[in-house]
């Protein structure tokens, strides 16, 4: 639903619940400089969820949901697993697939909505556990890479199946022994997002989601590359705190723990040259307009 | 000897079966259809009238194409389901409680909805239990949102259901009604008042 459709009839207003007269008065919808300091001054577009207790996921849909910058327009695509029970949700058109075939799915909705809606802009963004994106989905999350379709493709990981039980995946660490792989990993973590530079992805980034400040730059940078260029990747540590055997409020220290310099999530990207422009392109013109605002408050202080 | 099914207020069973497959057949145009049975308009008009105004607890639900203003004819329908709904509490007696709950979208809630204030399509029966709503009518919902509710209501409820419907009408409603406009809504609520104080509230 397009932004100036997001409003309720006044005759009606009075009788919806209080979560859907907050959503139209008091989220974020249409302001280009959204993100994640809004969390907690405003309505978030994720109401109450259904995963775990202190569940690392919950806080990456958070984060990411307050960085989208164009939310009233951007449509997500998800796949079976954990991030498939937050869907219901959240403000934010979406499309459940069948699992592992995300990618295939966004790239007809965007070739689709382009067609559809020339002088718009309207973003894609698959988001899908690591069994969809890395096991059962790595041919169409390949191939959509391989023929450059502009959408961001995140990547949930918490290095098993966690919503059945803790089955092995291909992100999942060598040697980690889960509920259900008792003898443990035999080969390394696929090392995906070298794989994405290699397929042809035009920013790529591997961190965790402790520090919101960092999403919203890399979920920014994905989409507005994705948007001009080409696609972008985000795999982003997610652990599943109860098939790691952590208590709930311990799902942050092991982030924290993940991404030091020496471990696997320590931050790395990679950006190609036409999005090193972009990037450098789009800070200028946030500088401007920034140079431009301070200008206008020192004018109107005078 | 073939028996004519009739789709009546339950509670017929868990699973009910779908009117169209008991042979119900949607009204035509200038029709509509009062337990299966195949009515011109006035009629169905006269008779959703009369149960609003018997009913204890007469109640409208509106859907996410009248509940949200996305463009100007579900604008104007939201003012005449206000205004049918004003109507109907003028014309009924003190004993009676006219709701208007509405139905924003159809995710399933958790960990429960709140049934005082909204009605979901996957458990519609608990906002009729709740309240104890006897006659209710859908209005701006999705056919197939609006076809599962109104066959859990008449599988686990004794509620009366009336389809005000856009489209081409719900045969799983008790009553319905096609091709809805804001007219015809105005219509149904000058019915309301034409029959009011003609029709004792039930005591059932």
């Amino acid at each position: 639903m397009s932004l100036e459709r997001i409003k309720i009839a006044p005759e009606m207003f009075d009788i919806m619940p209080p979560e859907y007269q907050d959503l139209v008065q008091k989220a974020t919808y249409g302001n280009e400089s959204r993100g994640w300091k809004d969390i907690g001054t405003s309505k978030e577009l994720i109401e109450e969820h259904s995963l775990c207790a202190g569940c690392p996921e919950s806080m990456a849909f958070r984060y990411i949901l307050a960085s989208l910058p164009n939310p009233e327009d951007t449509v997500m695509v998800g796949s079976t697993g954990c991030t498939s029970l937050v869907f219901p949700h959240v403000g934010i058109h979406n499309i459940h697939s069948l699992f592992g075939n995300q990618n295939a799915i966004a790239s007809g909705l965007k070739r689709a909505l382009t067609v559809r809606f020339p002088g718009r802009v309207k973003d894609v963004v698959v988001l899908a556990g690591d069994g969809a994106t890395v096991d059962i989905g790595l041919d169409m999350t390949l191939q959509a890479w391989f023929r450059q379709e502009k959408f961001t493709t995140i990547c949930f990981d918490n290095e098993l199946y966690a919503n059945t039980g803790g089955q092995e995946s291909g992100l999942m660490q060598k040697g980690f022994v889960a509920k259900m792989a008792p003898i443990g990993k035999h080969f390394e973590k696929v090392r995906l997002p070298e794989i994405a530079r290699e397929s042809g992805c035009h920013y790529v980034v591997n961190c965790t989601v402790s520090k919101p400040n960092l999403i919203e730059k890399v979920v920014k940078n994905a989409i507005y590359i994705a948007r001009e260029i080409g696609p972008t990747y985000l795999q982003l540590y997610t652990p599943c705190i109860l098939e790691i055997g952590k208590n709930s409020m311990e799902g942050l220290q092991e982030m924290r723990d993940a991404e030091k310099p020496t471990e696997r999530f320590a931050y790395r990207e990679y950006i190609s040259e036409p999005a090193k422009e972009l990037i450098a392109e789009m800070t200028a013109k946030e500088k401007e307009r920034k140079a431009a605002l301070k200008k206008q408050l020192a004018g109107q202080n005078a | 000897m073939t028996v004519q099914y009739k789709v009546l207020p339950g509670p017929e069973h868990y699973l009910p079966p779908s009117a169209a497959s008991m042979g119900i057949r949607l009204p035509d145009p200038g029709q509509g259809h009062i337990n299966g049975r195949i009515v011109p308009e006035e009629e169905a008009m006269e008779a959703a009238a009369r149960q609003f105004l018997m009913a204890k607890v007469p109640t409208i639900f509106p859907g996410p194409l009248v509940l949200w203003a996305w463009n100007e004819k579900a604008a104007k329908k939201a003012t005449a389901i206000r205004h049918l709904y004003e109507t109907i509490k003028e014309c009924i007696t003190p004993s009676q409680k006219p709701m208007l709950i509405p139905m924003p979208d159809y995710r399933p809630k958790y960990p429960k909805i709140d049934p005082e204030v909204e009605i979901n399509p996957n458990h519609p029966n608990l906002t009729i239990w709740h309240n104890k709503i006897d006659a209710c009518m859908f209005v701006g919902v999705h056919c197939h949102q609006a076809n599962l509710s109104l066959k859990i209501i008449r599988g686990g409820t004794n509620c009366y259901t009336i389809a005000m419907c856009a489209q081409a009408g719900h045969e799983d409603a008790m009553l319905s009604f096609r091709d809805a406009t804001a007219d015809k809504i105005m219509r149904l609520a000058e019915w309301v008042r034409k029959l009011k104080g003609s029709v004792q509230p039930s005591e059932n």
